[in-house]
């Protein structure tokens, strides 16, 4: 199989502003024409488009928008992983020899429709993100003790982080003092605790190694992709691990031929306070029993290891742009181009996005 | 609406069964998603137990698993602090855009 890299990138700053979905993707897209040598349209064989918008017909939109005729053109969807899915459709049409460049565009508005999965019954009337957030919490507090300072470092954490970048949502410096007592949402979830779902835009340009060269001197190669869905029904799920990462992280290390302890920067998918504790254990990044530990060390010397952007926490979540997101950072990071965030000698980073309380995940593998 | 779905509106909450291999299918469906064979619909006994839980406000709510494989999220009426493994009983259910499950604790 042809190697599959990373070419070009750019992003919008998220925020709360309203934005039409379509000016969202046409922004991000357009950054990455302006910053990466040689690209013209006619080069482009590809449009796909990730967002939970209701918006139809958005990858020939896009394309027409700045001017791309694509062979291939659609959109994908898988609520709050549907950034890397659209990657992950990309590198396959490429792998497959149906394309050689392909740009994938994703983003969500303030508000979208992919929060809520209305066609999950079993969570009720409680279909909010926040009760099965509050599960997850409580059930970790209880196998492990956790404590509500534990869970605030995570946000104390991310948010510290996502204040180096450019694009977050958020440049507050919250305290942990301050993230525990801001405002209750449950007797097991803080405001501070949770991402935001924010307006934003992400979108990168995939080529294969044939043509690679021609637009960027450093690219980054996708070695190792892994997936796994479990189900669409949150309860159906275990409230203490994430087993659809554990599948997914599995074949991204074999397919990448590497493991755990050779990951140097991760982007996990932090929801809330707790998924950030529950993916550092699922991916192997930490004993099962070391997790807060682990943030707490991290947070205590200034380790950016995981999630230096600011994770969804800080960075905030337009679900469609978030796994691009990662993808870009950690990109950054391989490229020794992440400026305040950039952590030392970087060789192989990881990238973990999940939907629906984790009844799906993506896994992906990074190397310069 | 469908069955299931007027049946909790009429105060009753139906699961679908597999009239082959037997197993509840979860979310109700008119066939099985093991073995494909067609299910057959029957009331439960409306008896399950905490598998965990939380608070908003002042109303507890949590996961309650009814049957083998079949957990369901809804408000939980109380005295007292709920305990995981804590039996239940499904006091309400109704339909109204998603479905509305209210479970009581037991007294004894």
């Amino acid at each position: 199989m042809k190697k599959i890299g990373i070419a070009g990138y750019g992003s919008t700053k998220f925020s709360k502003n309203e934005i039409p979905i379509e000016e969202l993707l046409v922004e991000s897209t357009k950054q990455v024409f302006q910053t990466t040598s040689n690209l013209s349209q006619n080069l482009i064989d590809g449009v796909i488009v990730s967002t939970n918008d209701n918006s139809k017909y958005l990858g020939a939109i896009i394309s027409e928008r700045v001017g791309i005729k694509p062979k291939i053109s659609h959109t994908i969807e898988h609520l709050c992983s549907s950034g890397t899915n659209a990657v992950i459709s990309a590198f396959s049409y490429i792998a497959a020899g149906l394309a050689d460049v392909i740009l994938v565009t994703g983003g969500d508005v303030t508000g979208n429709p992919g929060q809520v999965l209305e066609w999950d019954q079993s969570r009720g009337e409680l279909n909010h993100p926040i009760y099965w957030g509050s599960m997850f919490t409580k059930a970790h507090k209880r196998k492990f003790n956790t404590t509500e300072e534990e869970l605030a470092i995570v946000s104390a954490k991310n948010h510290k982080q996502a204040m180096d970048n450019p694009n977050s949502y958020s440049h507050e410096p919250y305290t942990i003092s301050q993230i525990m007592n801001s405002k209750i949402i449950t007797d097991d979830l803080r405001m501070l605790d949770c991402s935001y779902p924010c307006s934003g835009s992400a979108s990168i340009l995939l080529a294969s190694e044939d043509i690679i060269k021609k637009f960027t001197d450093t690219p980054i190669w996708i070695s190792g992709i892994g997936q796994k869905t479990n189900s669409a029904s949150f309860t159906k799920n275990d409230l203490t691990n994430l087993s659809s990462t554990i599948s997914a992280s599995k074949d991204a290390y074999v397919m990448a031929d590497t493991n755990s302890s050779d990951i140097d920067v991760a982007e996990v998918h932090d929801a809330f306070s707790v998924c950030e504790l529950m993916a550092v254990k699922d991916l192997g990044l930490t004993a099962e029993f070391s997790s807060t530990e682990f943030i707490r060390n991290l947070f205590n010397t200034g380790d950016r290891k995981i999630n230096p952007r600011g994770g969804l926490i800080g960075a905030g979540h337009p679900l469609g742009a978030t796994g691009i997101s990662q993808i870009i950072e950690i990109t950054q990071q391989l490229q020794n181009n992440a400026e305040k965030r950039q952590i030392n000698n970087v060789k192989k980073g990881l990238i973990h996005n999940m939907s629906a309380a984790a009844t799906s995940s993506t896994v992906l593998i990074l190397e310069s | 609406m469908n069955r299931f779905e007027n049946e909790l509106n009429n105060g009753d909450f139906i699961v679908s069964e597999c009239i082959n291999c037997k197993q509840i299918v979860w979310p109700p469906s008119d066939f099985c998603n093991i073995c494909h064979n067609i299910t057959k619909w029957r009331n439960t006994d409306n008896i399950g137990i905490i598998i965990e839980f939380s608070k908003k406000n002042d109303e507890f709510f949590g996961l309650i698993e009814i049957e083998q494989n079949l957990r369901i999220m809804g408000k939980i009426i109380t005295g007292k602090i709920p305990k995981i493994n804590q039996k239940v009983i499904l006091k309400k259910c109704s339909f109204n855009n998603t479905p509305k499950f209210i479970f009581e604790t037991f007294t004894n």
